[in-house]
């Protein structure tokens, strides 16, 4: 396959996002980043969830699953084991990730399957007009909240590091190189990776005025085996972190599943009829 | 002939099922038909267990029969619950060491001391189950070695001491018998002398199933009476290269069968009753996506948690119509140990031709129950796999193309030229969003004709008994054994009964069952549930108004026996005029 540039991973399909979305820098940094690591599109399925970033991946030249609310990983992780030759990325928003999704995040990060997960995080629900997502801050008011939220938000980073998820990071639509940077690093990784890119809502919940200043790059010294300094970095409330917090390299579900395979064979693969004779 | 129905009953986890077992095997390996039934409670420790084993010399065993002719009670509470249900003039073995029965002379009656014998003879108190099994190999003629052979094959790996402790344990049952108790009853097994006997459960034969149609990834959560079917396969499915998950839910479950039958793989998932509950919205997406997949409910008493140890019939309805929308499935109903072997590779092959999700429907009952089946014939399997694009299709491919028989050659990620991406939106035939309600009266159309092309295969109901009968009976699912023997044993009677048993529950066979009971004017629908949902079913569908439809129904906990389908099969052609 020659060298595909970023455009050519584009599809001619004309993404239905509002004019200013976060998710338009998202789907450039995610082209640029197939563009750099070469990926064959044959070879690539985009999953994802239902909101607005749920759209994504007829975008992309790949093949593509649009699935339900909440469950873009379980599908993801069958893709996977399905074919693990293939190159697995999901994506989806804080909703599908954190809110109606949350219980199977846990459990990604305890298998480690070699899947990119970019949660395009708005801390709202855009597809169903600016409710408040559980990434929202304290006394959002919305349509469902009109006094105000009296939930404070989660904190994706913390959360994903608590569940010792293998690859911690975290983006911001607006800045597409590193945000580039931080995609090709999570497809170099073998295992699990979790990026939690801050993806404004122009129409409902616009932040582009008042992020900027909050956001501030993980220093260089930042060692990411260190787990405890990742934590201490997701827990910081003066600034926002931009990079990778935490990477740990260890065996990734698909292998694990192939090394099961090869114990349970032994030798040989036994033909069926062999099983039967158990019954005997 | 010999037909004799053994009934073990005592306090759960003191071995009383296993003990079943090993009387179940030994009498297969005799080349003697079985028919397990067992009741379970819910808990791991205490609570009454009962296994019923039926042994005969006959080509086929169809229920678990009526009522026993020997009960092994073990404990007081064994003899409470089950002594009615022995026959007048059958055998009553029992522990005098726990209990002593009423004097009665309706039955015949074999004290035997195993606890004692266990402790004082042995030492060890759980051996009394062997003390057990000497007992009934002396009392009725199963050859001891036969016993110790399968003790050897279990419990070899525990060491020498253990095994010569059984071995004791059976001898020493067996000579008491000899010292102590005069036969008095005309029982006996006879071994066969034909070829043994596999001896499989509903679940391990319906495992064997998905093997044999090539499953590639399972996934499942722990679910009573489904547990043992992940348990069978995360043992077996790697050593065929492929893989299994246990996954956090079950949405999580039937999320990776999707995932993987994406991407090109056979793949399954087996649950209860609230399992699927959680499944219904993906199984929306599954046939949205025109995905082939395999989803198996293995039923019991609900709502709810319900009675997760018993059986029920109560999943038909949410089988075939569960989920918002309209989402077109196929559903089909094992019948029999043996049928849940076949079964499963006609839902495989099913849901790979039709690309569509299908539910198996199988039952407490059935899935825990063991028979004994002719070792399946693998090498003249049809297997088959679903429709791939040509060349000539990818040259402008369209994932949903409305064909003749509106299946679509699907495209599978790694194939140049296939892109597509499936999605839970209404789609073009090129897997485009679309919101237009002619599109959508078009795609839902061609899902809905897709899988009523099923119907027109060969196995899709099975006929016993009279042709034209008087009395039709029809049920499905498990029920078939219990239903066949009524039919058998009331033409032997004189009467005129028949059968239809639909092995597809959904699309509805409506054009089968009508030319069936053309002519007919009574039918009677046992199942197991409260609200007669397949009777139900039945009466929507059928053409001739006039046909009286007599639901049988009972909520779960213990099948139909044959004699009561019989009694019911009796009543209506009392008024059959």
């Amino acid at each position: 396959m020659s060298k595909m540039t970023a455009v050519q991973y584009k599809t001619k399909i004309e993404p239905v996002w509002c004019p200013g979305c976060g998710d338009f820098g998202v789907l450039n940094a995610l082209c640029n980043a197939l563009s750099v690591k070469e990926v064959d599109p044959k070879n690539m399925v985009f999953v994802s969830g239902i909101g607005c970033s749920g759209r994504l991946p007829p975008y992309v030249q790949s093949y593509g699953f649009h699935t339900v609310h909440g469950r873009v990983l379980p599908i993801a992780t069958g893709i996977k084991v399905g074919n693990p030759d293939l190159t697995v990325i999901a994506v989806g928003g804080d909703g599908d990730a954190f809110a109606i999704g949350g219980g199977h995040i846990p459990h990604m990060a305890r298998r480690n399957p070699s899947i990119v997960y970019i949660v395009m995080d708005n801390g709202t629900y855009g597809l169903t007009k600016g409710q408040a997502s559980p990434t929202g801050p304290l006394g959002m008011k919305t349509g469902a909240s009109p006094y105000g939220t009296v939930e404070p938000p989660l904190n994706p980073i913390a959360m994903a590091l608590a569940y010792d998820a293998s690859f911690v990071a975290r983006g911001y639509s607006g800045k597409n190189k590193e945000l580039e940077a931080l995609i090709v690093r999570a497809m170099n990784h073998r295992g699990f990776s979790i990026i939690d890119v801050i993806s404004p809502c122009i129409t409902f919940y616009n932040t582009y005025k008042e992020l900027p200043p909050q956001l501030a790059a993980i220093p260089a010294d930042h060692d990411v085996k260190d787990r405890a300094k990742a934590f201490e970095l997701a827990l910081r409330d003066d600034k926002i972190h931009l990079g990778v917090f935490y990477e740990n390299e260890r065996p990734a579900f698909e292998d694990r599943l192939k090394e099961t395979a090869d114990k349970a064979r032994g030798a040989g693969a036994p033909k069926l009829d062999e099983i039967f004779l158990e019954f005997a | 002939m010999s037909d004799i129905v053994f009934r073990f009953g005592g306090e759960g986890g003191e071995g009383v099922i296993s003990t079943g077992e090993l009387f179940t095997t030994a009498c297969a390996r005799s080349g003697l038909e079985i028919y397990t039934f067992r009741s379970y409670p819910a808990e791991i420790k205490g609570g009454h267990a009962m296994i019923q084993v039926r042994v005969a010399d006959v080509n086929i065993l169809l229920s678990r029969g009526g009522t026993a002719d020997v009960l092994v009670a073990f404990n007081k509470e064994a003899y409470d619950r089950h002594y009615k249900e022995l026959r007048d003039g059958g055998v009553l073995v029992y522990d005098n060491t726990d209990f002593l029965p009423d004097e009665d002379t309706r039955t015949i009656k074999y004290p035997i001391p195993f606890n004692k014998i266990a402790m004082e003879d042995i030492g060890i108190r759980l051996t009394k189950n062997m003390v057990a099994l000497g007992a009934l190999s002396e009392l009725f003629g199963i050859p001891q070695d036969k016993f110790k052979e399968i003790c050897r094959e279990k419990f070899g790996k525990k060491g020498e001491a253990v095994l010569q402790k059984n071995f004791l344990a059976i001898e020493a049952g067996v000579k008491y018998v000899q010292q102590n108790v005069k036969k008095a009853d005309s029982l006996r097994v006879q071994p066969s002398g034909r070829q043994p006997r596999l001896v499989l459960s509903g679940n391990e034969a319906l495992s064997l199933g998905a093997l044999a149609a090539g499953l590639n990834v399972y996934a499942g959560y722990p679910i009573t009476p489904a547990s043992t079917i992940l348990e069978f396969l995360a043992r077996e499915l790697p050593k065929t290269g492929g893989s299994l998950i246990q996954t956090e839910d079950e949405i999580a479950a039937l999320g990776v069968v999707c995932g993987a039958s994406f991407a090109g793989k056979k793949a399954m998932t087996a649950t209860s009753g609230p399992g699927l509950s959680l499944m219904v919205e993906m199984l929306g997406l599954a046939a949205m996506t025109e995905l082939p997949l395999v989803i198996v409910d293995a039923q019991r008493a609900g709502p709810s948690t319900g009675m997760p140890t018993k059986t029920e019939q109560s999943d038909l309805m949410m089988a075939i119509h569960g989920g918002h929308g309209e989402a077109p499935r196929i559903v089909l109903g094992l019948t029999s140990v043996e049928d849940c072997f076949y079964g499963m590779i006609r839902a495989f092959n099913m849901a790979e031709y039709y690309q569509t999700p299908v539910i198996v429907l199988t039952d407490q009952a059935l899935a825990q129950r063991e028979a004994s089946i002719v070792k399946p014939d693998t090498s003249h399997l049809e297997i088959l796999t679903r429709r791939l694009p040509t060349a000539a299709d990818l040259a402008d491919y369209q994932r949903y193309k409305i064909t003749p028989d509106n299946i679509s050659p699907m495209a599978i990620p790694g194939m140049p030229d296939g892109f597509y991406s499936a999605t839970g939106i209404e789609h073009t035939e090129a897997g485009g969003l679309n919101y237009e309600p002619a599109n959508h009266g078009k795609m839902i159309e061609k899902r809905w004709k897709k899988i009523e092309g099923v119907l027109k295969q060969p196995w899709i109901t099975k006929n016993y008994g009279t042709p034209n009968p008087e009395v039709a009976i029809i049920g499905w699912g498990s029920e078939e054994g219990v239903i066949r023997e009524a039919v058998e044993n009331g033409n032997k009677e004189g009467m005129k009964l028949g059968a239809m048993h639909p092995k597809i529950l959904w699309p509805f066979p409506t054009e089968a069952i009508n030319t069936y009971l053309k002519g007919v004017k009574r039918v009677v629908v046992p199942e197991l549930n409260y609200s007669g949902q397949f009777a139900k079913i039945l009466k929507q569908n059928l053409q001739d108004r006039n046909i009286d439809v007599i639901s049988m129904a009972k909520p779960g906990g213990i099948p139909w026996s044959p004699a009561e389908v019989l009694a019911q099969a009796k009543e209506a052609s009392k008024h059959y005029v």
